[in-house]
């Protein structure tokens, strides 16, 4: 069964005790960051961390995400040189723009894996859309590599570079969401959304969650382990979704093994994407397809 | 020589005298009597229409003719505001009196000016339930001959009914109070709730002394303290700092990892078969056990199950669940906020109950024997279940036994809420520094890193496993632990004894040694 990003977990690569204790929320992915939770003199010290971390401490179940400086700052080349080698589940390459930078990363981490004799199939990249040119070129830069699997926006820096003063309900962006849920599902990948910054507001936290949900982001960035339940509530199916899934999976089922291609559910006729739905659906629900 | 748990006590402690051994949680109750014999309430009596009031303090004090050697008892619902303890001590100073027992329920930061009192010989033993601040530093260095002797809230009223704490006068604060000493904390400008603690005292000390800073017309109601125990009545300015006494209302913690372990707790207790209607419970007042309150708040409403009663130390939270019709009733021992106050005065519900109802082991039936579910913190646990409530990662005394073995003791299902480790700092442990409450009263351990259930208990073990909770044996996380932040470097102690704890029936369950300089 595919593993579940309804949340990722950012932790800031220079704070130790957070670091150690990233694995206990819950959170179904950890972006242990180098980039912009960390200040410019923190750089080495949090990516020694990060390495060390990375080594000593069992994150449970988590996928474990890098976030790493782009490669046109100083840091970009030595945090790929010490974290490649480490082979995180994924890493994220912040500010991609077009598909020729994400190419030449690319090009770096499979040079730096082919020298420690590792393979390039193993690690996944995450990308992370924070201007509007890369807005532009999402769809590109989604279908550039088999190792992309999942895009991200960023919603800070990209209201930044639009010039919004004001994105309170999130109007401004709105269309860069919908363009990268567009190009990372036109691509069979998976679509993160940024960050709500108000770790106090848990009501407009589950409203702007279940927005995301609702225009097909598979889950959402965190900075607080507290808003960590929210979004999984949001993301859990209700009773009667499962309900309808389970039975669209096993009237498909049966039908199969009668050889019957086309058939109804409760008086509504099941095709492909219906099919599809029901079984995303089960998947959120961690039932297994299988014991069906 | 060593307990049944493992825990080295001499058999003679200088200072304190021949130990009696622990030999179990349950073994000294299961005959029906204690061993001890009890002893009567003083002897006294008053003309009628006798003028109990004076002047001040000072003029009170010197009418119970203190002497040399007396035991002087407080109570502790004042909290970190409390004026009125370290006052009483200066003025037993000026007067040249030596040697005196301090039997307060429990001491904190608000005491530290005693300090001195402890250095001049004034003060040379004491009886607390929790020790902090300086004093707690200090009394760790060895300032004091005599081990201090750590008791539980339900082991202190057993200590006063056998005379082992033999008070000759005990100085209540009341934030209301009439002419003839009945007094309570339930309204006046420096309200604080419960007098729960102070009960046993009016009753047995030779001489009791109400302070107040708010004198009400007869009679003071509620009557808390009865003016039939009452020697004299003063009024003072102020007993304490309102702002530390009563501090609003309490907030559920913002931390995330003690939400996730309040979480966590609250879905062990769900599952654990005693969350069912009628069921009664008990948390502390802060951190994650507090806030297990909120998820069981959640669970209780949505599942629409109602509770019998809440008991403890009591938080607005608590009374937030009792207003809104979850628990029929509360039994409130101590007050932690100002809202409680004005619930004890105006809810019928909400009663407050003397130390021996709450948690006396020797008598027909304190409230803690009736709990179901309790959730209580810990400074250390080992892979025994032992917790320690009372000594820090430096070994020296900075907590408090309060009603933990009290309670773990009694409850159907006790659960520690608590973090694996506290920044580089081993909380599940291999041992402990000092045991405060025996692990076979303990059912479950909830941290962050994993759920562990008391071999004791293989029914609870399976029933949570089926629902999926990360269960793990403790020495499993005990290693866990060590592999993140190592093995720490052992204190050094000396064979002086700075603390002796008690264990609820009146037996030493360990001894607290000084930290070697």
């Amino acid at each position: 069964m595919k593993k579940k990003r309804r949340t990722m977990l950012y932790i800031p690569g220079n704070n130790p005790a957070m670091l150690q204790q990233g694995g206990v929320y819950g959170a179904d992915s950890l972006l242990l960051d180098l980039e912009d939770a960390v200040a410019i003199n923190q750089k080495d010290a949090a990516r020694i961390l990060v390495r060390n971390i990375l080594k000593e401490i069992d994150f449970y179940d988590a996928e474990i995400c890098v976030r790493v400086n782009h490669i046109d700052t100083p840091f970009g080349m030595k945090d790929l040189e010490e974290i490649v080698p480490l082979q995180p589940d994924a890493i994220r390459f912040p500010k991609t723009e077009t598909p020729e930078e994400l190419g030449r990363l690319i090009e770096i981490i499979e040079h730096i894996e082919d020298k420690h004799g590792l393979p390039h199939d193993k690690m996944t990249l995450h990308v992370m859309i924070e201007t509007a040119l890369g807005v532009q070129n999402v769809f590109d830069i989604a279908k550039l590599s088999k190792r992309v699997d999942a895009i991200t926006i960023g919603g800070q820096d990209l209201t930044a570079d639009m010039n919004i003063t004001n994105n309170r309900d999130g109007s401004g962006i709105d269309l860069a969401r919908k363009m990268i849920v567009m190009a990372a599902k036109a691509n069979k990948i998976d679509a993160i959304d940024t960050v709500f910054v108000d770790i106090n507001d848990d009501e407009g936290l589950r409203k702007e969650a279940e927005y995301s949900k609702n225009i097909g982001f598979t889950g959402k960035a965190v900075i607080n382990p507290r808003q960590i339940d929210i979004i999984h509530e949001v993301y859990q199916p209700t009773q009667e979704e499962i309900r309808k899934a389970y039975k669209i999976i096993r009237a498909f089922k049966k039908n199969k093994e009668a050889g019957i291609g086309v058939f109804s559910v409760d008086g509504k006729m099941v095709d492909a994407p219906v099919m599809a739905r029901a079984a995303y659906v089960l998947e959120l629900a961690e039932i297994d397809f299988d014991s069906i | 020589m060593k307990n049944t748990i493992g825990r080295e006590v001499p058999v003679n402690i200088e200072g304190f005298g021949k130990t009696d051994m622990f030999i179990g949680a349950w073994e000294k109750l299961k005959k029906g009597w204690m061993d001890e014999i009890t002893i009567p309430p003083p002897n006294k009596a008053k003309m009628p229409h006798q003028c109990k009031s004076c002047m001040d303090l000072e003029q009170a004090i010197t009418r119970t003719s203190p002497k040399n050697g007396m035991t002087v008892s407080f109570h502790h619902h004042l909290r970190n505001g409390d004026n009125i303890l370290v006052k009483t001590i200066e003025i037993l100073a000026n007067m040249g009196i030596k040697d005196i027992t301090l039997a307060a329920s429990s001491l904190n930061q608000s005491h530290d000016s005693l300090l001195k009192y402890l250095k001049d010989g004034t003060i040379t033993k004491i009886w607390t339930s929790g020790l902090r601040g300086i004093l707690g530093k200090e009394i760790s260095k060895g300032i004091l001959d005599k081990p201090v002797i750590i008791h539980s809230h339900g082991g202190r009223v057993r200590a006063i009914h056998t005379g082992k704490i033999l008070v000759d006068l005990v100085i209540i604060a009341a934030s209301a109070a009439d002419e003839e000493g009945n007094a309570t904390g339930s309204h006046g400008k420096s309200a604080f709730g419960s007098l729960g603690y102070a009960m046993i005292d009016a009753q047995y000390a030779k001489q009791v002394i109400v302070v107040t800073d708010n004198i009400v017309d007869f009679p003071c109601i509620p009557i808390s303290i009865s003016q039939n125990f009452v020697d004299y009545v003063v009024k003072v300015e102020s007993i304490g700092d309102a702002s530390q006494i009563a501090t609003g209302t309490t907030r559920i913690t913002k931390s995330p990892l003690d939400l996730r372990i309040a979480k966590l707790a609250a879905n062990v207790i769900e599952h654990s078969g005693f969350f069912v209607p009628g069921f009664s419970f008990q948390v502390g007042a802060g951190g994650a056990s507090l806030a297990v309150a909120k998820f069981i708040r959640e669970k209780m409403t949505q599942q629409k199950l109602k509770g019998s009663f809440l008991l403890g130390g009591v938080t607005s939270y608590i009374v937030d669940m009792l207003e809104e019709g979850l628990f029929k009733t509360v039994f409130d021992v101590q007050s932690f906020d100002a809202a409680v106050s004005t619930s004890i005065l105006n809810n019928k519900n909400h009663i407050e109950i003397p130390a021996g109802l709450y948690a006396n082991p020797f008598n027909c039936g304190c409230l803690t024997n009736k709990l179901d579910v309790v959730v209580l913190g810990a400074l250390e646990i080992d892979t025994n279940f032992n917790v320690n409530v009372i000594t820090g990662s430096d070994g020296t005394i900075r907590g408090a036994s309060g009603g933990h073995s009290d309670t773990a003791s009694g409850a159907n299902l006790t659960v520690v809420v608590c973090p694996s480790f506290r920044g580089r700092v081993a909380i599940v442990k291999k041992t402990i520094h000092t045991v405060v409450t025996p692990g076979e009263t303990i059912d479950v351990l909830v941290t962050e890193r994993g759920i562990c259930v008391n071999p004791n208990k293989p029914e609870l073990e399976e029933r949570l496993i089926k629902t999926g909770l990360n269960i793990k044996k403790i020495e499993e996380l005990q290693k866990e632990v060590e592999s993140i932040v190592g093995v720490e470097k052992e204190i050094e102690f000396t064979d002086k004894i700075v603390g002796v704890v008690e264990y609820r029936d009146g037996t030493i369950i360990d001894v607290i040694r000084q930290v070697k300089p």
